[in-house]
């Protein structure tokens, strides 16, 4: 199906007009959502997260607790779902992937050099193996932001679609962004561009690495860029806002957001997932808020 | 030429280093006894209070780890700012009906109280802490830790005095606070946040609303995330109401009836009633059973 169809001249990818989407944005931020609303998407925004460990000093040890916490959020609370995913470094995913055994949570692993990508493509490329070898159900790859900047879109493009390659039927593609590091909005549009035309299942903002992450003038650029090509070709790409998206409320302004610009067919964790480790204790804070009536504290919620 | 028109303050409340209005935009009128019109104060919602928690607790941790002298040194410097300030606290207590001869006594109370407790700052550890005989080998001790985050309902008679009374010794142990002002005089509350601010008090250790105590009682009892209650207006129901709605989390409640006015409320068991007791085993060598080697 994507084969045929015609690869677009990136350098002229649309404009974004930022004054707008800024205005745009803001507006998701102002609507009134009622409590039985609030529980449901509540539990939709726990049941979209990456729980994710990416740090230097993460230890099989770590692994195991987050992947116990990605099934077991919070046991004195009936009927919560698992969350989407466990996110981890490819040398974590056989942990990983014993860990969740069948309860349903996937094992995403970033790969091809995370976080800068400042290797060559060999390595890349067998990092991304491995991971696959190991298991992992998602691959979070990061394109070449330093290509990029040279103008050599064709490079970042290829890239992308060799590891789609790689991944097969095996495995879905994430790619990576790394706005913050990509610079303005008609820069995230046309990233976001080449990410999808080279075979992303889905697009994600940021390695949560840097100080700029996920917003939601960024994420609504990309999901126009989604919009684009669903209407266009008809094929769904998901979306994954990552980094700094530590609270409820703005979870919930993020889905406002999906259901307005993309529909309904999106608020699934299949299209759409936050990448996160703080986010899941306060919806966690506020779903207990909703079922006892008072304001709740972390000291009564498992840290990790 | 015209005559110029007085430019009235706006008392806003004080969470987190700011002075943010209420959220819920609401505000109300109270009146002193010549029915004359305090001024329009903001009418704080329960978020507002869940705001001002969230914002004590992410204060707490930075000043409890502050060093005995260095909170030390702040209350101090609050007594200096608000010595600066006297008139204006004076003149805002004589529109809440004290005379300038109360007014006046107030205010060198309320600056003396911090003076009082700013001493106190190092030295509570020292009485309170304690080195327990034990069985076995071991030195055990009992040394003191802030409880958290304390919620105070200001006293409804006073406007600056109270607050101030029970806030010093409640920051000079190492707990942040969120404070709802008495609801008939809440002026001074609100200038003393601006005290607080000048004060290099970082911001959230104090947080400031202005409000009615029917409304956040049981919000304040019910909040999981404050550890203790500091109440200080004696009406019996009011405290059932505060310890019924904090069943869930059994937080300490305190009740003073303390005479503001004299020494009596000059005491560090203020302090030592916010603390935590933490016990440690340190393992010795018996010295007794040493032969002699040395």
């Amino acid at each position: 199906m994507k084969n045929s169809i015609q690869i677009p001249d990136f350098s002229r990818s649309p404009k974004v007009d930022q004054v707008g989407i800024i205005e745009r944005a803001s507006r998701f931020q102002t609507r009134s959502i009622k409590n039985e609303s609030k529980i449901q998407a509540l539990e939709m925004v726990l049941n979209m997260i990456d729980l994710t460990t990416l740090e230097g000093k993460d230890t099989i040890e770590k692994v195991n607790q987050m992947c116990y916490k990605a099934q077991h959020l919070h046991d004195d609370y009936p009927g919560l779902p698992t969350v989407a995913a466990v996110c981890v470094y490819s040398a974590m995913v056989a942990t990983a992937k014993a860990a969740v055994k069948g309860s349903g949570v996937k094992v995403a692993s970033v790969s091809t050099a995370f976080p800068s990508g400042q290797t060559p493509f060999s390595t890349k490329a067998d990092d991304t193996k491995f991971a696959l070898d190991q298991g992992a159900d998602e691959i979070d790859m990061v394109i070449s932001r330093g290509k990029y900047h040279q103008g050599e879109y064709n490079f970042v493009f290829d890239e992308i679609a060799k590891i789609k390659e790689l991944c097969g039927n095996q495995a879905r593609l994430k790619v990576i962004l790394e706005t913050g590091e990509i610079g303005t909005l008609d820069d995230v549009r046309r990233a976001s561009d080449i990410a999808i035309y080279a075979g992303a299942d889905f697009i994600k903002t940021s390695t949560g690495k840097i100080g700029s992450a996920a917003s939601i003038p960024v994420t609504l650029t990309m999901l126009y860029a989604i919009k684009d090509y669903y209407l266009k070709t008809g094929t769904m790409i998901g979306m994954k806002p990552a980094g700094g998206i530590s609270t409820s409320k703005l979870a919930i302004h993020y889905l406002v957001m999906v259901k307005e610009i993309l529909g309904n067919a999106w608020l699934t964790n299949k299209w759409f997932r936050f990448g996160a480790s703080s986010l899941a204790n306060d919806v966690l804070l506020q779903l207990e808020k909703q079922r006892t009536g008072g304001y709740q504290s972390k000291d009564y919620i498992s840290i990790d | 030429m015209s005559e110029r028109i007085n430019i009235l303050k706006t008392y806003k409340i004080y969470i987190g280093g700011s002075f943010p209005r209420t959220e819920s935009g609401r505000f109300y009128n109270p009146m002193n006894a010549k029915k004359e019109s305090l001024g329009n104060i903001c009418l704080s919602s329960r978020k507002d209070f869940r705001n001002a928690v969230v914002a004590a607790r992410k204060a707490f941790g930075d000043w409890s780890d502050r060093t005995a002298f260095n909170r030390s040194q702040i209350l101090y410097r609050m007594a200096e700012v608000l010595e600066g300030r006297r008139e204006q606290f004076i003149a805002e207590l004589m529109q809440q009906d004290s005379s300038r001869k109360d007014a006046e006594k107030e205010v060198n109370l309320s600056i003396d109280r911090l003076v009082y407790f700013a001493g106190w700052c190092d030295k509570y550890q020292q009485i309170f802490s304690s080195v327990n005989p034990v069985a076995s080998s071991h030195f055990n001790f009992s040394a003191l830790e802030p409880t958290g985050v304390v919620a105070i309902v200001a006293n409804k008679d006073s406007s600056l005095l109270g607050l101030v009374s029970y806030m010093a010794p409640i920051i000079a142990g190492g707990n942040s606070c969120v404070i709802l002002a008495s609801e008939n005089k809440p002026l001074c509350s609100i200038s003393f946040a601006e005290v607080l601010n000048a004060s290099d008090l970082p911001g959230g250790v104090v947080n400031i609303l202005t409000g009615k105590k029917s409304e956040l009682l049981s919000q304040i009892g019910s909040h999981m995330d404050v550890n203790a209650v500091c109440y200080t207006d004696g009406i019996k129901d009011e405290l059932i109401q505060l310890k019924e709605a904090s069943i869930d989390n059994l937080k300490r409640i305190k009740s003073y009836m303390y005479d503001l006015t004299t020494v009596e409320v000059e005491n560090p068991y203020i302090i030592n009633d916010f603390q935590e007791v933490k016990t440690t085993w340190h393992p010795i060598e018996v010295i007794g059973a040493a032969k002699a080697s040395y």
